[in-house]
C-alpha cells in the first residue's frame, strides 16, 4: 500500500498530463527494437508496443503507439517511463505489483511511482483491460527477451 | 399509442429498481441486446418446466406437442414478417442466417469476377461471410458508396453491374441508424439480375415489415434484439431460393434418408436447414416476442423511438458539447461524441452514472473511415426507453469534462 495519501485530484492530473502529452508514443525507427502489437476485442484500444535494452542488460528505451482511450494511453506511457533503466528482473516485478495493485490485492507501492494513479481502476471493471493493455504486451516482449537472451 | 411507464412494468430488468454504479440504471444499449418481458420468460420456462422433449416426429405427446409448438411459432414469426410458414428458418441469430445463405446460395453459385455487392456501414456479420466466400470463390466484393452515411437508390444504381450477383445491405445501420430504401433498391437489383439479402438486425425489431411488399430475396434477423431469447434467429427466403441452396450445417432432423454409398435426400426447406437439435426453448421465447411487440403495434414503437429521437437530439445539442454523426437517421439510435472526450472514455463516465452506452466501432470496422473518427458513442432506444432516461443522459453528457472522476 502507499505510504502517502494520493488524492484523486493528483491522480487525475497523473493521468490527463500523460494522456494530453504522452512522452513515449512513437514508433521508433532505430534498430535493437523489439515490438509486439497489442489489441482487444471488447475496446477499440489497439497498440505496438517496442522495448529497447542496451549492452549491460538494462532497459534503454520503452514507447509505445497507436489507437487508446486515455487510460490506455496514460498507463502505457507511464510504464515506458518507468522501464527505462530497469532490468528485465526489476521490470517483471514491476509489472507484477501493477497487475496485483489493480486487482485490489497487496502490492508493493514502493515500485509503482506515478503507476499508482490506477489505483481504484477495479471501480470501473469493464477498463482494467485499457489499464494493462500496454503492460502484457511488454510482459510478453521481457518473456522474448528471456528466450532470446 | 402506448405509455412506456407502463411497459415498463412487463419487464423485470426494469421493474424492480436495478441500480448501477449506486445509479438507476439507465439502459441506452438496445442496439447490442433488448431486455426480455415475462411473457418471454415464461415461455422459455414452460418449455424447460412443463413441456421438455425433443422435436422431429416423436411417438408420444410431449414430443408431438413439442413439434406443434415449434410449427406455431414459425407460423407467428411468418404472420410478423408477412410470409409463408416454409419461408421461416430458425437459426442460432442473424450471423448464422447470413452465413447460411453466404454458404448455402454463395458458396454454391459464385464464380470468379462475379461481384458481391455490400457497403461500407455494414456490421462484421454481413461483411466477413461475403470475405470467405469471395476468397472460396473467386467472387469480388465491391461496395454502394455512401451519401452522407446513407445508402441511396442513385449510389445502389451506380454500383450495379452486369457481374453484381448478390447485394447485401442492412436495412437499419447499426452505427448511424439510417434507413436503406430497401423496397425501391429490391426492383431495381432484380431488374438487373442478382439476388438482394438484407440485414434485418436493426429493422425487424423496429420496423413494421412486410417481406412481402418489400420483395427482398432473404431477411436476417435475432430474436435478442426485438425482447426475444439470445440464440435464436431467423433467415427468411423466398421459397424458391430455400430451395435452390445447398444446406450450411447437415445432420439429423434435415434429411429424408442417407446411406453407405454416402449419398443422401434432404427434407424441403426450411427442414433442409435446420439441422441438429433446435433450440426449442428459444423458439418457444421468440413466439411469445413476437406476438408481445405485435399486440404492442410495430408503428407505435417506430413513433415512439422516433420522438425521443427528436427530444435526445434536441437536449443533446443544447449542451454545445457533443458531434452528432446521425442527426437526420429516422430511427432510435444516437451516435455522437463528447467534445475533447475519447469514446471510451465516455461510456466509463456514462457507466459511472448508471447508464449503459456502447463506445468503439460497434462491429463496423470500415465506416469509422467515413466518419472521421476512430470511435463513437452510441446510444440506441427501445419501447420501453424513457425521456426521463434520456434526461439522464444529458446531464451526464454535461459532466463529459470530468471522464476522469469515473476512477477515483
Amino acid at each position: 500500500m502507499p505510504t502517502f495519501e494520493l488524492t484523486p485530484a493528483m491522480m487525475r492530473e497523473i493521468i490527463m498530463d500523460h494522456y494530453s502529452a504522452p512522452r513515449h508514443k512513437v514508433s521508433p525507427d532505430g534498430e535493437g527494437y523489439a515490438s509486439i502489437h497489442s489489441s482487444s476485442v471488447n475496446c477499440i484500444d489497439d497498440i505496438d508496443v517496442f522495448l529497447k535494452f542496451d549492452g549491460q542488460g538494462r532497459v534503454e528505451d520503452a514507447c509505445w503507439n497507436g489507437t487508446a482511450c486515455a487510460i490506455s494511453t496514460a498507463s502505457s506511457d507511464i510504464l515506458c517511463d518507468l522501464l527505462v533503466g530497469k532490468t528485465a528482473d526489476e521490470a517483471d516485478y514491476l509489472i507484477d505489483q501493477y497487475r496485483k495493485m489493480i486487482h485490489e490485492e497487496p502490492y508493493d507501492s514502493s515500485v509503482l511511482e506515478e503507476a499508482l494513479a490506477f489505483m481504484n481502476t477495479g471501480k470501473q471493471a469493464a477498463r482494467i483491460h485499457c489499464a494493462t493493455i500496454g503492460w502484457d504486451a511488454i510482459e510478453e516482449l521481457l518473456k522474448e527477451h528471456r528466450h532470446v537472451g | 399509442m402506448f405509455d412506456p411507464i407502463q411497459v415498463r412494468q412487463d419487464f423485470p430488468m426494469l421493474r424492480q429498481g436495478k441500480t448501477m454504479q449506486g445509479h438507476p440504471l439507465v439502459y441506452l444499449d438496445n442496439a447490442s441486446t433488448t431486455f426480455k418481458p415475462d411473457c418471454v420468460i415464461e415461455a422459455m420456462n414452460r418449455y424447460y418446466m412443463d413441456e421438455t422433449s425433443n422435436s422431429h416426429r416423436g411417438d408420444y405427446d410431449l414430443c408431438y406437442n413439442a413439434d406443434r409448438r415449434i410449427e406455431s411459432a414459425r407460423h407467428a414469426v411468418a404472420e410478423f414478417l408477412g410470409a409463408e410458414d416454409k419461408e421461416i428458418v430458425f437459426t442460432a441469430g442473424t450471423t448464422e442466417s447470413i452465413n447460411l445463405v453466404a454458404y448455402g446460395y454463395g458458396l454454391k453459385f459464385l464464380k470468379p469476377g462475379d461481384e458481391i455487392l455490400l457497403s461500407v456501414a455494414e456490421h462484421a456479420s454481413n461483411m466477413m461471410p461475403w470475405f470467405r466466400i469471395a476468397e472460396l470463390t473467386g467472387a469480388r466484393i465491391a461496395y454502394i458508396p455512401l451519401e452522407d452515411g446513407k445508402i441511396t437508390v442513385e449510389g445502389l444504381r451506380k454500383s450495379l453491374n452486369e457481374k453484381t450477383k448478390i447485394v447485401a445491405i442492412a436495412y437499419v445501420g447499426n452505427v448511424l441508424g439510417y434507413v436503406a430504401p430497401v423496397k425501391e433498391m429490391a426492383k431495381i437489383i432484380h431488374e438487373s439480375g442478382a439476388l438482394f439479402l438484407v440485414d434485418g438486425a436493426q429493422a425487424v425489431p423496429h420496423l413494421a415489415i412486410d417481406a412481402k411488399d418489400l420483395d427482398c430475396d432473404f431477411l436476417a434477423f435475432s430474436g435478442h434484439k426485438m425482447c426475444g431469447p439470445t440464440g435464436i434467429g431467423v433467415l427468411y427466403g423466398k421459397y424458391e431460393n430455400l430451395c435452390k441452396m445447398d444446406p450450411f450445417l447437415t445432420g439429423g432432423g434435415m434429411n429424408v434418408k442417407f446411406s453407405k454409398d454416402a449419398t443422401s435426400v434432404c427434407l424441403p426447406p426450411p427442414m433442409k436447414y435446420e439441422a441438429g437439435t433446435l433450440n426449442i426453448a428459444g423458439i418457444y421465447g421468440l413466439e411469445a416476442a413476437v406476438k408481445y411487440l405485435a399486440s404492442i403495434g410495430m408503428d407505435n414503437i417506430r413513433a415512439h423511438e422516433e420522438s425521443l429521437k427528436r427530444y435526445a437530439i434536441e437536449e443533446l445539442k443544447k449542451t454545445n458539447m457533443v458531434t452528432i454523426y446521425n442527426e437526420d437517421a429516422p430511427s432510435g439510435i444516437v451516435t455522437f461524441n463528447i467534445h475533447g472526450v475519447f469514446a471510451q472514455d465516455a461510456a466509463t463516465l456514462l457507466n459511472s452514472k448508471g447508464i449503459a452506452c456502447r463506445s468503439g466501432q460497434h462491429c463496423a470496422k470500415v465506416l469509422p473511415e467515413e466518419l472521421g473518427t476512430v470511435a463513437t458513442v452510441r446510444a440506441s432506444f427501445y419501447l420501453y426507453t424513457t425521456k426521463g432516461e434520456i434526461d439522464a443522459l444529458v446531464e451526464a453528457v454535461k459532466k463529459g469534462g470530468d471522464f476522469l472522476d469515473a476512477y477515483f
